[in-house]
């Protein structure tokens, strides 16, 4: 794994820095879409590193697959959308909003709703229990009663 | 209402941890792929050894199966016998293969040593086939319908247990 990463490290300087000599052609802003989708999609070797971070030669060919794509011209839908039909849903670190993924999108907001229901159900049944009456002759003579 | 107290929370502990031990089930190196069901990704390769191109539409003649392998994949050295006595027993089912980031003559002396159960193996040199494919780990193996339709895909060797539980059952399924 530490091999993995300082490999990744330098392969990422190297990289970076030939890119930098080499293409002139790229503007700020596909440099900055490059890196974000570098860093949503996932490297399906190293499951735990997007394929900015991999130093897995498939991680390697889909960077350069993406700057292709960039180069030509390609939306980041589009790039999207190129690796999804490929590798699947998997590939993307944020899971896109579709029927399959509606539990695991909406599922922590409804726990907490359920949560906050369960809690304002206690309060209120705490609030509503009314102290018992109490007749204080009543009280007197059990008080002066005992024992 | 105290039985519900009690009640609620310990169901949803019990489906809790029903679900997490399900998890610990999957491998999750077995990634389902979105191509199982859709037509197989075109491709043109040299064949190793020369001869014809090889395309996708080869794998339609009848029900086959394309394995990617290497000679520097230590897996499919495991898997290779599974695979020439699958190619023996199973004469009409045409096994090619897809030489994934290899060289020709690492290749061919790999399958010298090892045998050949392939009809032909596609030279996938620079891995972009692979991409297409979306095969991420050697081996992988695709199972292809004579419509050229992906049926199902292996990630990791061919087992024994595999073929003869999974594989055989689909093939003759598909023949049928």
């Amino acid at each position: 794994m530490m091999r993995c990463r300082r490999f990744a490290t330098v392969t990422l300087l190297l990289a970076s820095s030939a890119l930098a000599s080499s293409a002139l052609a790229w503007s700020e802003n596909d440099q900055e879409r490059y890196q974000s989708l570098l860093a949503e999609l996932r490297c399906l070797v190293c499951q735990n590193q997007s394929i900015a971070d991999s130093a897995a030669p498939l991680a390697e060919d889909l960077r350069s697959q993406v700057r292709n794509m960039i180069e030509s011209g390609e939306s980041d839908r589009r790039i999207r959308d190129y690796m999804t039909a490929r590798y699947g849903d998997f590939v993307l670190y944020r899971p896109p909003l579709k029927p399959a993924t509606w539990a695991l999108w909406f599922g922590p907001f409804a726990v907490l709703a359920l949560g906050l229901f369960a809690a304002w159900r206690l309060r209120r049944r705490g609030q509503s229990t009314p102290a018992p009456d109490v007749d204080p002759a009543a009280l007197k003579r059990i008080l002066d009663t005992d024992e | 209402m105290k039985a519900a107290l009690f009640a609620v929370p310990l169901v949803v502990v019990v489906a809790l941890v029903g679900l997490l031990l399900q998890g610990l089930r999957l491998d999750p190196r077995e990634v389902d792929s979105p191509l199982v069901g859709k037509p197989a990704p075109a491709f043109a390769l040299p064949a190793l050894g020369g001869g014809a191109q090889i395309t996708e539409r080869d794998l339609q003649a009848e029900v086959s199966l394309l394995n990617v392998w290497a000679s520097w994949c230590v897996s499919c050295r495991a898997e290779h016998e599974v695979l020439i006595a699958l190619a023996a027993q199973e004469p009409q089912l045409a096994i090619y293969g897809l030489n994934y980031k290899d060289t020709p003559a690492d290749a061919q002396a790999w399958l010298a040593r090892l045998g050949n159960p392939y009809r032909a193996s596609a030279m996938d040199a620079r891995g972009q086939v692979g991409i297409d494919w979306g095969v991420y780990g050697v081996p992988e193996t695709f199972l292809i319908d004579r419509q050229g339709i992906i049926r199902a895909k292996r990630i990791g060797p061919l087992t024994w247990d595999y073929v003869r539980d999974e594989l055989l059952p689909l093939i003759r399924e598909l023949r049928s």
